[in-house]
């Protein structure tokens, strides 16, 4: 087997994953694994991003992501700000087109955004020079948390590739299963996706997945389980009858974890609704990384905020 | 104004009402078709019109256009989408009821015909509302606008919901012989979707308009058009399964269905793909949504075996403003006129699915037999609505250039073959070369 050809950062976005190839995904995580340390530090600061401007723009609420990139941004010594819809310009009428054009015009070096509605980031790559940092647009994308749990993953498995991994729960709404198929399928896992079939978009196995609608058939002899959060907001509606109903069926229990394999990871992207997708004896339990994920987001996050700089290019 | 005699000669002249395709001199007086013969001598002080190396057509009829007036004219007005209709080869519009205030009666009816009177760029065939304030709730006064001028009615932008209005409008339309055009969508199976459900909502994370949205609808029409025998037309017919429905329900005799559909050339060329290829252009958003690639060979199979009756291109001029949002928030529609007949030659003619005398029938002569407007022929003695055009020479379609106020097009910048050279209206040239 012969070593990858080292490749370079060429993008000047992050809007998914989608586009990158299995070389990309792995320059993101290799040099996550660069960083790791940074947050086991006394002092948790490098200078690699000094004088360089981030402007954390989220139309959409979000504690962990919205840290998380912070976090990174600090570490990395940058220079940041938030910008949040309440109190803005946009509750003024201004279109996002001139929101983001007015902030250009404060030359950010990086924009980071997470938006309600899928392609808002790609379009407002097309206008800014700014390199654009997809945090989450509707149900589309999510790629740093595919890039997390991926390097998660490698670091409890060792490679991507031939994993069994299942993931659980409301497929539809959630940009977390779309970036996570797109990276787990180019990185050579098997993807089993399970939820209530009033979830499940159609022709998904257009994405190269299987599909199982009950949660034994999903997760058997799975490697790696990924529960999603369901969203309360639809019990009732159209989508599932009652929280007490899902737990019934796709609830994750110690019980009906036996079907996985015995060195199983369970995780989950937050935030977690315990006993509604998943016992909390399993949350806290063994088999659990849900809060390794969160510390390596920081470590993804860096890295990704890193590659776009194009600092690496400068100092070369 | 209007020339004495006019002769077009050295043409290919293509008219499927007389079933005629081959090169004819077309002499026009008063206004009229007079003569149409292998070769005809100018007669004196007539003036000329070479077409060799063209077509020479019955004028094109696009039988649904939005033309925004009154109400929205920052989009669009009589005026304006009547010049884009004779720069896209058409003689004679029908224009939706979706204006503000809605085309529900009289008095809107008659603003839109005066205004097309005064411009005179094309004939103007408003398309009354089925029900009052477009609100699907009681019927607007149908007899008052077909007294004034409508040629049909539909709620077009919104479906009529309620099966029993419907019912009560295809009976009503029939005192007076119009049809009712339904724009077939089932607004619960809608719900918030922006582009077709298929592989690529799913992909995009985008909430998609499932086929069975029109399907459902079509299927109910027909059955209220088989127990009401009225005149029903299937507006911007999108999917495989309601083309299907369509040609099932043409073939029945005992009742025999009075049911047309048309189809746009959106439809027929672009699928839901194209909206990730456009990252996300909200040029690729419009209702009903492009659809699967099965559902577009579905169209292409009716429009060559004869189910669908017309191609109509669903014109809606949105401003730049109101496109240049994200995706879920822009309005569904693009503009048309100014592109139809290019795309339709270049994508339909000239690899093979239609003969050019079945798109001209598609174009003119079909789309004058649902509405049953005059037109669509160029019978000696019929009106001199004439659209001459080039079949295969090359044009690069610029949005910026377009006598619209709308610039909402997903096909800026494409090269074809094929495009219109003049238009003639009663005799009278509205598209100068």
């Amino acid at each position: 087997m012969t070593a990858p050809t080292p490749i370079r950062w060429r993008r000047k976005d992050l809007l998914g994953i989608a586009e990158l190839s299995p070389a990309e995904i792995e320059l993101i995580l290799d040099t996550a694994e660069s960083f790791s340390e940074v947050g086991e530090r006394p002092i948790k600061k490098v200078p690699a991003l000094r004088g360089k401007t981030v402007i954390n723009l989220f139309f959409e609420a979000s504690t962990r992501t919205r840290s998380s990139f912070e976090i990174a941004e600090k570490r990395m010594s940058a220079d940041n700000i938030n910008f949040s819809t309440s109190g803005s310009a946009l509750e003024k009428g201004e279109t996002l087109i001139d929101t983001a054009l007015n902030l250009q015009a404060m030359a950010p070096d990086l924009v980071v955004i997470r938006h309600g509605h899928p392609g808002v980031p790609h379009m407002l790559a097309k206008r800014i020079q700014a390199g654009v940092i997809n945090a989450g647009d509707g149900a589309h994308e999510h790629p740093t948390q595919a890039l997390l749990d991926a390097y998660t993953i490698r670091r409890h498995k060792g490679t991507l590739g031939g994993l069994r991994v299942a993931i659980i729960g409301d497929i539809e709404h959630s940009r977390v299963v779309r970036s996570n198929v797109h990276l787990l399928r180019k990185m050579g896992a098997e993807v089993t996706l399970g939820g209530p079939r009033t979830l499940m978009p159609v022709e998904l196995e257009r994405m190269g997945v299987r599909v199982a609608y009950t949660l034994e058939d999903a997760i058997r002899d799975a490697d790696v389980i990924m529960m999603l959060r369901v969203q309360l907001e639809r019990q009732g509606k159209m989508s599932f009858p009652s929280v007490k109903e899902y737990f019934q069926l796709f609830g994750l229990t110690t019980e009906r974890l036996k079907a996985a394999k015995d060195d199983v990871i369970i995780m989950h992207p937050g935030p977690m609704n315990r006993g509604v997708e998943i016992a909390s004896e399993l949350a806290d339990g063994p088999y659990s990384v849900i809060l390794e994920q969160v510390t390596h987001g920081v470590s993804v996050r860096m890295a990704v905020l890193y590659l776009l700089s194009g600092v690496h290019e400068e100092t070369a | 104004m209007a020339p004495g005699k006019l002769l077009i000669h050295g043409g290919r002249v293509i008219d499927p009402s007389q079933d005629l395709d081959e090169a004819l001199d077309l002499l026009i007086e008063d206004g009229r078709v007079s003569r149409l013969d292998g070769r005809i001598k100018p007669p004196k002080g007539a003036e000329t019109f070479d077409a060799a190396g063209l077509v020479v057509a019955p004028g094109l009829i696009d039988i649904h256009v939005h033309l925004r007036e009154p109400g929205q004219e920052y989009k669009e007005t009589v005026r304006t989408g009547t010049l884009a209709a004779a720069a896209g080869g058409f003689t004679a519009v029908a224009c939706m009821a979706n204006t503000e205030p809605v085309n529900d009666s009289r008095s809107v009816t008659e603003h839109i015909l005066l205004e097309a009177r005064r411009h005179g760029h094309a004939r103007v065939y408003p398309v009354g509302a089925i029900s009052k304030g477009l609100l699907g709730e009681e019927l607007a006064e149908i007899g008052e606008m077909v007294r004034a001028g409508a040629r049909a009615i539909s709620d077009d932008g919104k479906p009529v919901m309620n099966a029993e209005l419907m019912r009560r409008a295809l009976l009503y339309a029939q005192h007076f012989n119009i049809p009712v055009i339904q724009h077939a969508e089932d607004l619960t199976l809608t719900g918030s979707g922006v582009m077709h459900e298929g592989e690529w909502s799913t992909k995009l994370g985008l909430p998609g308009i499932p086929g069975s949205s029109e399907d459902v609808m079509v299927a109910r029409d027909i059955l209220l058009a088989e127990d009401t025998a009225g005149r029903y037309h299937v507006a911007h017919l999108s999917t495989a399964r309601s083309l299907d429905m369509v040609r099932r329900a043409k073939t029945q005799t005992s009742p025999k269905i009075d049911v047309t559909c048309e189809v746009a050339p959106h439809h027929l060329i672009l699928t839901d793909e194209e909206v990730a290829k456009s990252h996300f252009s909200t040029n690729t958003k419009m209702k009903p949504p492009l659809r699967s690639e099965r559902d577009r060979e579905a169209l292409l199979n009716g429009l060559a075996d004869g189910s669908v009756d017309c191609i109509a291109s669903d014109h809606a001029p949105h401003h730049a403003d109101e496109k240049d949002v994200q995706f879920s928030m822009a309005p569904f529609g693009i503009v048309g006129l100014e592109t139809t007949l290019s795309l339709c030659l270049d994508r339909l003619v000239r690899p093979g699915i239609l003969s050019l005398p079945r798109l001209v029938h598609l174009l003119s002569t079909g789309p004058a037999r649902v509405l049953g407007v005059e037109g669509g022929t160029l019978k000696p003695g019929s009106p001199a609505d004439v659209t001459v055009f080039h079949p295969d020479a090359e044009v690069t379609l610029r949005a910026a250039g377009f006598r619209s106020k709308g610039r909402n097009t997903p096909f800026d910048g494409w090269t074809l073959r094929g495009h219109p050279v003049a238009t003639f209206l009663d005799g009278r040239r509205t598209l100068a070369p």
